[in-house]
């Protein structure tokens, strides 16, 4: 299989996506001219011509709300958003139209379309540029949200996201955009809501998305120098999360840690987390952890960006608690 | 259409005679000023390349004029806002480089603790009330101000600098219509500087004369050429007069250009020729003020070239302060989250 960048898997699969079917069309700051803010349309221009890869003017809600009523009468638009901490200029359009429409008309419309760019946070960006929102959107019946964290995932999940009747929230990341990884040639597709182990492991269940998912594996081989074999569950859908895989996966291990780039209060880690206490309760030998940022603003300097973050050595730690295996015991008690 | 779009002053903010009357000491400064935002942008940038400073870094290059033609013509008791370029902005308002190159820096010793930086220079002491990351975010900040100043009967004004590209946000509008129907003293500022990112403005705006973008609201708009300190000085003492006395906003777009790319990581020769840059440095702000000093005998050439020696020095002090500041203490990430 070729390897290629995270980033490369998604403009594949938009450009197949336009090509199959020319109800498609991109909208987005610097999408077209500029060849993408993060380079994610590059070319797009270029095959598909201006009326389908469209530069817009800094309108979030404008163009956003545009494609949800484009989306009502059979286009399937593609919005992209210059990163999701922008999406909130549109988020009345995306919570209150395109997640209702459906309900709202009885079942007479549907909202065919695809928000999508980089979630979270990249490189001492400050409070307003640094965002997980993933908990925001997936609190909202009537939007599915998904996450991916490979280049392989990435595009077959953006391909079921076009082709999916309903709106898609497709969540990337700028830092694992030229992430490399392996790719099948040709097509195929990934489920939304399919959980997926990413990698097999007996003492420890570890729970990771998107960009996590890479920090949960350099986890995971810390801990396997101490002969801890984690096992790395990866959700790639947020809503509707498909937990069962997560459940199998703790009824093996006994023992499960959570991972999230989002805050920690009412949020998808959370979520997975009660879950997990409710649906394997029998079989936890400890107190499902959860590892995710700390509940602040994320601060500029780098040293204190890389404290509020999740790191491997945190993950680690965590594992370690659940396992009852810390080499810190205080911790174990918070 | 015509009642309120006003085809102002482009023309008369000249470099004439009249400005001798503000005096030597204050065009001297005003030169001063804009020289030093030069010296420490581009000490920036050099900071920037060595992994000094990360995150996004907007310089404010070739718009000098407009921060310190604005600042120049209010008073220090009145209030500013503005977006993500805004180091001329807070070096204009007179907040020392020290505390701003620590800022940079993401040192503790910083104007916001490190936790801010490029996009976020805050002066609340000199009312300077900040740099605001999501573009059109500010503009209602602007007009809340503006309410307070009404409310509480004060003789201030508002400035709420933005981008042209910022024009195309519902914030923009909301409130344009907010302050003309509640009289609120506030001066719009839309620095043009004919690009938003890498969208020219006529790709981005159906109407580009963005000052007549005031006419839906009944607000008056004006223009300035913003390479020329007194046309921004001009449009701003009468906007900000009109404020005072009226109580009544102002919609100014002043015409500029950013001589670098959109931020560190722009490659702007996918959207503008090398030629269109070199055309616009030959009206480089810093320079046409230059002139003015020399040809009317304001200044000597070795008072220049000692300005601009002092100003390096201001510089390489900033530097060497933030160089020598500590780290941001890593309990102090829960520090300023909510007033305790
Ligand atoms: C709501 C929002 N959308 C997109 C961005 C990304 N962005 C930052 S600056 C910018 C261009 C703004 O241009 P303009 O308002 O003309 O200001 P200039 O950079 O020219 O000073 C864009 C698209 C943002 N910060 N906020
Ligand atoms: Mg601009």
């Amino acid at each position: 299989m070729p390897e290629i960048t995270y980033r490369e898997a998604l403009n594949q699969a938009l450009a197949e996506e336009m090509e199959r079917d020319d109800s498609v069309f991109i909208v987005g700051e610097e999408v077209a001219q500029y060849q993408g803010a993060y380079k994610v349309t590059q070319g797009l221009l270029q095959k598909f011509g201006p009326e389908r890869v469209i530069d817009a003017p800094i309108s979030e809600s404008g163009f956003t709300g545009l494609g949800v009523g484009a989306a009502m009468v059979g286009l399937r638009p593609i919005v992209e958003v210059m990163t999701f901490n922008f999406s909130l200029v549109a988020f009345d359009q995306i919570i209150n139209n395109a997640a209702k429409m459906r309900h709202m008309s009885g079942g007479q419309l549907k909202v065919p379309m695809v928000i999508r760019g980089p979630n979270g946070s990249a490189h001492q960006l400050a409070a307003t540029h640094s965002q997980s929102l993933e908990s925001f959107y997936s609190h909202v019946p009537g939007l599915k949200v998904v996450m991916p964290g490979t280049p392989k995932d990435a595009k077959g999940l953006l391909k079921s996201a076009i082709r999916d009747d309903n709106p898609v929230i497709f969540m990337e990341s700028e830092v694992i955009y030229g992430m490399k990884g392996e790719v099948p040639e040709g097509e195929y597709t990934i489920p939304i809501g399919k959980t997926d182990v990413k990698r097999q492991g007996k003492d420890v269940t570890i729970v990771a998305y998107a960009r996590m998912l890479g920090v949960a594996l350099n986890a995971a081989e810390i801990l396997a120098k101490d002969g801890i074999q984690a096992e790395i569950v990866d959700p790639m859908t947020i809503r509707p999360l498909d937990d069962e895989p997560i459940l199998e996966s703790v009824k093996k291990t006994n023992r499960c840690v959570v991972i999230t780039e989002a805050w920690p209060f009412a949020g998808v880690g959370s979520e997975i987390a009660f879950r997990v206490s409710s649906k394997a309760f029998d079989y936890l030998d400890a107190p499902v952890e959860l590892v995710s940022s700390e509940d602040v603003p994320m601060p500029y300097s780098k040293t204190l960006e890389h404290n509020v973050l999740p790191t491997p050595e945190k993950i680690v730690n965590a594992a370690m608690r659940v396992l009852y295996n810390s080499k810190d015991p205080g911790k174990s008690e918070d | 259409m015509s009642d309120y779009a006003v085809e102002t002053n482009m023309s008369k903010g000249s470099f004439g005679e009249e400005y001798l009357s503000l005096g030597r000491n204050k065009l001297v400064e005003m030169f001063r000023t804009m020289v030093l935002i030069r010296r420490f942008e581009e000490m920036a940038a050099k900071m920037y390349s060595m992994q000094k400073i990360g995150g996004f870094l907007h310089l404010y290059i070739g718009q000098e004029a407009v921060a310190v033609g604005s600042v120049a013509a209010i008073r220090d008791d009145d209030y500013m806002i503005t977006a993500y370029r805004d180091h001329g902005h807070a070096i204009a308002r007179g907040t020392d480089p020290k505390l701003l190159m620590a800022e940079l820096f993401g040192k503790y010793t910083g104007t916001s603790k490190g936790k801010g930086g490029s996009m976020h220079f805050f002066d609340a002491s000199r009312n300077m009330l900040g740099g605001h990351a999501i573009v059109g975010g500010q503009i209602p900040l602007g007009t809340g101000i503006a309410f307070k100043i009404k409310y509480r009967r004060e003789d201030k004004v508002c400035l709420t600098y933005m981008g042209d590209a910022a024009v195309n946000q519902g914030t923009f509008h909301e409130s344009l219509n907010l302050a003309a129907l509640w009289k609120l003293p506030v001066v719009y500022i839309v620095e043009n500087n004919l690009y938003g990112m890498g969208t020219a403005v006529d790709r981005a705006s159906a109407v580009t004369e963005l000052y007549k973008r005031g006419c839906s609201y009944g607000i008056e708009g004006m223009v300035a050429d913003g390479m020329n300190v007194f046309s921004v000085y001009d449009a701003i003492k009468e906007a900000a007069k009109k404020a005072r006395e009226l109580s009544l906003p102002t919609l100014l777009e002043i015409r500029t250009y950013r001589f670098r790319g959109h931020s560190m990581s722009d490659p702007d020769s996918i959207y503008r020729t090398k030629q269109e840059v070199e055309e616009e440095k030959q009206r480089d702000p810093i320079e046409q003020m230059k002139k003015f000093l020399l040809e009317e005998k304001i200044a000597t050439q070795k008072e220049i070239d000692d300005i601009d020696a002092e100003v390096k020095k201001v510089v390489a002090e900033a530097v060497e302060f933030a160089e020598n500041s500590s780290e941001p203490p890593l309990e102090s990430m829960y520090d300023d989250i909510y007033v305790s």
